[in-house]
């Protein structure tokens, strides 16, 4: 063995590097990611294109909202991100790999705040030109019936890149559930109940308390940054999403603590 | 330099370690012996801080192992075979591990052609052989160029060529001024292997010593000997700490506890004649057993038929 250069220290830059190429060297990686980027583009436009072909404009037909048409991907987009957001840390201890991790970076935390920095900062570079694309290819479809709305009419521009903050909170909250029960399926099925099964048991409640819990579900509060139109109850679009993001940084603190205090 | 300072660990109300201490020095190969279920794993596991000690202490060159700036060049680990995410490529998998250290791409190129894995190198590593995932470990552990390798039974899945390979880097490492703490189960591995000797049964130490004196303490000397007049002689060597028992062939007896010299004095004082009298030294596989006998964890019992 020849002679290496002196050694150097663990940094939190160093330790983003490797997350960095600890996420694109896996292929399920890259496939969730090209998923979500897939759905985010081409769902809106796919789907205003077959409403434009058999487009009927008799009033009892299905109104059509040009906003929420071309941001349609992120239905599909959330479930892959959360379930990469899970499979990213619940990864390495399915794998081992975590016990590598740790010993490398015996200090833990820097490890966590790598991953959620490079995750959340590849979804939400990925996320935002795909919400633009969908936007703007969709209107550009939804012109044929002059169904279309513009990026300068109050709230879009923000619905738009709101959609892609929505996609990268959803993420990270895939990943500290990821990092509360290192578990994949564990994850993923509490990702599942929180975004898809509260609404349902949330509408069977008596309506006085559905009307007080509604807004609060995790997914209407973040879901108001692309919504235009709030409805009577509903948060605010930014204190919406500000509610989403501190279930997010409750859940992700809850992970860091355990992270020190559990073994590994 | 490794300091093990009176460590237990408690998984809920089972004791994994009770009350631990040794020292490992650095110049020397230490071997870390016992049965399985003893503790090895779940010690070094606590020296490199994936697990924290109930009470006590591990330390690393004076410091615990997560206040070092720099982890990977103090210690190199290798725990268990499979720390190693399957969907990545081998140099992916270095590369991630040495940038978060600081360390160049250039000595993961480095390291793959040292543990002989270049022509696999950007193969998933899930399609890995037990060997070819041992080196890997083995690559893993040396990406800092530690002063302190651990490497827990590093020649399970390895050929008879990957052990001498093994047995010789570690040698290498330990005359560098290195420590080295390996654990195996494989006793005669560890007689060729290691110069110190730390012995845990049970999650308690057993001995902590030279492989020399191991074998000496631990299992005494048996002494064959060979008499027309057995029955005679078996009653004259009885002793406190003698014990006796006739020998797998029956034509000979078994005596522990005394020595040949003793033994032949007894017979010319009572004129019984000797057909054969002599000394067989124990091996450090005995020693072991004697030693670890009633601390093995889960020991089979005799099936009654």
């Amino acid at each position: 063995m020849s002679a290496i250069a002196a050694p150097r220290a663990v940094t939190q830059a160093r330790v983003v590097r490797s997350e960095l190429t600890k996420l694109w060297s896996l292929r399920s990686t890259r496939w969730s990611l090209l998923l979500a980027v897939v759905a985010m583009t081409g769902l809106g436009i796919l789907i205003s294109s077959i409403r434009m072909s058999h487009y009927d404009a008799r009033p009892e037909r299905r109104p059509i909202n040009p906003l929420d048409l071309s941001l349609a991907g992120w239905h599909l987009a959330e479930l892959a991100l959360g379930v990469l957001g899970v499979l990213i840390i619940s990864g390495e201890y399915s794998s081992g790999m975590i016990r590598s991790t740790m010993i490398a970076v015996p200090r833990r935390l820097p490890v966590l705040w790598a991953k959620l920095m490079v995750f959340g900062t590849a979804t939400f570079l990925l996320m935002l030109p795909c919400a633009f694309v969908a936007f703007f290819v969709t209107q550009s479809i939804l012109r044929q019936h002059d169904l279309q709305t513009t990026i300068d009419r109050p709230g879009v521009l923000r619905a738009v890149i709101g959609a892609a903050l929505f996609l990268t909170v959803t993420g990270l909250l895939g990943a500290a559930l990821g990092a509360l029960l290192r578990n994949t399926a564990g994850g993923i099925a509490t990702f599942a109940g929180i975004m898809f099964v509260l609404p349902g048991i949330s509408a069977i409640l008596p309506a006085t308390w559905t009307a007080n819990v509604d807004p609060y579900l995790p997914l209407n509060a973040g879901t108001q940054l692309m919504n235009l139109n709030q409805s009577t109850g509903d948060l605010t679009p930014w204190s919406g999403f500000a509610v989403y993001v501190g279930y997010v940084v409750i859940l992700t603190a809850a992970a860091a603590v355990l992270l020190v205090r559990r073994d590994v | 330099m490794i300091e093990v300072e009176n460590v237990s660990k408690r998984y809920g109300d089972k004791i994994a370690l009770d009350d631990v201490s040794f020292v490992v020095r650095p110049g020397v190969v230490t071997g870390f012996l016992g049965p399985n279920g003893a503790g090895k794993s779940t010690t070094m596991r606590l020296i490199v801080g994936l697990d924290r000690p109930t009470s006590g202490s591990a330390r690393v060159n004076g410091k615990q192992f997560r206040d070092h700036p720099a982890p990977l060049h103090e210690v190199g680990a290798m725990l268990e075979a499979r720390a190693i995410h399957p969907g990545r490529s081998a140099h992916s998998h270095l590369l991630a591990l040495a940038r978060s250290n600081g360390i160049s791409r250039a000595r993961v190129d480095e390291l793959i052609d040292f543990v002989g894995l270049t022509g696999v190198a950007r193969k998933r590593v899930g399609g890995f052989s037990l060997g070819m995932g041992q080196r890997l470990g083995i690559a893993a552990a040396l990406l800092g160029d530690p002063g302190t390798l651990i490497l827990d039974e590093p020649a399970n899945g390895l050929d008879p060529e990957g052990i001498r390979w093994i047995r010789d880097l570690m040698r290498d490492v330990a005359a560098e001024g290195r420590t080295v703490l390996v654990s195996s189960h494989l006793m005669s591995e560890m007689a060729q292997t290691a110069d110190q000797l730390i012995v845990i049964g049970r999650g308690r130490l057993l001995a902590d010593t030279t492989v020399e004196e191991f074998i000496q303490r631990g299992a005494s000397d048996v002494i064959r000997v060979r008499s027309p007049q057995l029955p005679q002689l078996a009653a004259l060597l009885v002793a406190p700490g003698v014990t006796t028992e006739p020998s797998a062939d029956g034509n000979a007896l078994e005596v522990r506890g005394t020595t040949a010299e003793s033994i032949g004095e007894t017979a010319a004082a009572h004129r019984i004649v000797l057909h054969e009298l002599v000394r067989q030294q124990a091996s450090l596989e005995e020693a072991f057993m004697s030693m670890t006998h009633g601390s093995v964890e889960y020991q089979p019992t005799e099936v009654v038929a």
